[in-house]
């Protein structure tokens, strides 16, 4: 019970308090560049959580079993990037082979996510939040969620901007970063939100 | 130095599995593709307009391919690549006449009036919801820009509240002409002579008033047509470009202007 307790406050807070793109402001790229429609950025969110998810059921190991024992520490970074890498080209060959439609709706968006800095961010805090391999996974796959959550939200108020009159000075990424700003204000409110529902 | 060479036998290890687990699934889980059509889409333009009706130049490769379209569907491509796909299937190609889209709309903002001041979503459709659209003329270039926005080519520009279309830029993909929500935007031959300049079916004396520059139906065109290739349809004169000869004599002929002569060709042959 303690577990699954711990596991949901994990799950909530890597989905609402530390949103890796409006909290901790990473993987902006993809929140800035595919979120202009619903369908993309629905594609690109949930390709993202299975990246994330994958990206963590690989590296946990790789950190406890290989450079931990070895102590070689410092070449986590490099290693890492090497394994999503590596993963993200096979998961698309393999997506190409057993599922052309899935492929042909995500396929797009598997090799941006190979350089995403929050899967990165996401295999490397796992291991710097000294996670077991569980909670590993549920906080990856919140990440992913939040992500998601992200994107769906971000989407739906840039449709909002595309019919509204801008002000010329304002039009284009101007714009769309100023209410980025807003929606990440908005997740500010969470904070300490998880530790008041389960303290 | 014992620390760096276990340090590089780590990283060359894990690099060199990744490349054998990308090897063996790349070998093991190839999905062969048709050679055929990677050869198919090397001879299309690559714009992905869709004016064949496929979703795009990947889309279309494989539909001849597999025989199911014609490779004369592609307009940007013209003639060139249709017979280079003909040459690729076997088969003999009909030829594809290059078209291009064009606006039949001259109410430019010193020739007509708005009725209204349009100030919503910033898009032709939703203005055209409304009322008709602010314009005077019903018929008429609401300017928005919808078609802009839409084309692939950068081709259309809008200049004096309507929209102009670059007929070296504009491919022919006909991607504005359904989007324009007053249909002015038609596919005409990219060697027309001469073109209609508007699109009104108003009465003459109410064309008249909603903008200078509009086709009153006069039938003054008709009479000047030699071959019979003008003809006044519900107040509105209209071209036969399979008939039509390019000398010119309607747009001669034409009182208000909304018949213009296309190439300064014919021009110059004038003078």
């Amino acid at each position: 019970m303690e577990l699954f307790k711990s596991l949901i406050v994990i799950l909530l807070s890597s989905v609402l308090v530390n949103n890796y793109v409006l909290s901790r402001f990473l993987g902006i790229c993809p929140f800035l560049g595919v979120s202009k429609k619903l369908g993309q950025a629905v594609g690109m969110g949930v390709s993202v959580t299975a990246v994330m998810l994958l990206a963590t059921v690989a590296t946990w190991p790789i950190q406890y079993f290989v450079l931990e024992p070895c102590n070689l520490g410092y070449l986590q970074t490099i290693l890492f990037i090497l394994i999503i890498a590596a993963l993200v080209q096979v998961l698309e060959l393999l997506l190409k082979k057993f599922s052309p439609t899935l492929h042909k709706g995500l396929g797009v968006y598997l090799p941006l996510i190979t350089t995403n800095c929050a899967v990165l961010g996401v295999a490397i805090n796992n291991i710097t939040d000294e996670y077991g391999f569980l909670e590993s996974v549920i906080s990856s796959l919140g990440c992913g969620l939040g992500f998601l959550l992200a994107m769906v939200l971000f989407s739906g108020v840039r449709s909002r901007i595309d019919e509204s009159e801008v002000p010329k000075n304002f039009r284009g990424l101007a714009v769309t970063l100023i209410a980025a700003s807003f929606i990440s204000l908005a997740f500010m409110g969470f904070s300490g939100i998880v530790d008041t529902i389960f303290g | 130095m014992n620390e760096i060479l276990i340090a590089l036998a780590v990283v060359i290890a894990v690099g060199l599995l990744a490349g054998i687990i990308l090897t063996l699934v790349s070998r093991f889980f190839a999905v062969e593709e048709d050679e055929k059509v990677k050869e198919i889409r090397s001879c299309l333009p690559g714009v992905n307009c869709g004016a064949c009706g496929y979703k795009g130049c990947d889309d279309y490769a494989s539909a001849v391919a597999e025989g199911k379209a014609k490779p004369n569907l592609c307009i940007p491509g013209a003639e060139d690549t249709a017979n280079a796909l003909g040459k690729i299937l076997g088969v003999e190609t009909e030829t594809v006449e290059s078209k291009i889209a064009f606006v039949h709309c001259n109410g430019n903002c010193t020739s007509t009036s708005k009725k209204a001041e349009y100030a919503g979503i910033s898009s032709c459709k939703a203005a055209s919801m409304l009322y008709g659209g602010p314009n005077a003329c019903r018929f008429g270039c609401i300017g928005i820009g919808d078609c802009v926005n839409v084309c692939p080519q950068n081709a259309i520009c809008l200049k004096d509240g309507i929209a102009h279309i670059n007929k070296n830029l504009c491919i022919g993909c006909g991607l504005c002409k359904d989007t324009c929500p007053k249909k002015i935007i038609s596919m005409i031959p990219s060697s027309a002579f001469v073109v209609m300049m508007c699109n009104s079916n108003d009465k003459g004396a109410d064309a008249r008033k909603a903008c200078k520059n509009a086709c009153i139906g006069c039938k003054k065109c008709e009479k000047a047509c030699s071959v019979g290739a003008v003809k006044v349809v519900n107040q509105l004169a209209v071209i036969d470009y399979s008939i039509c000869v390019g000398c010119g004599a309607c747009a001669e002929a034409c009182p208000t202007g909304a018949l213009k002569s296309m190439l300064p060709a014919v021009q110059t042959v004038k003078e």
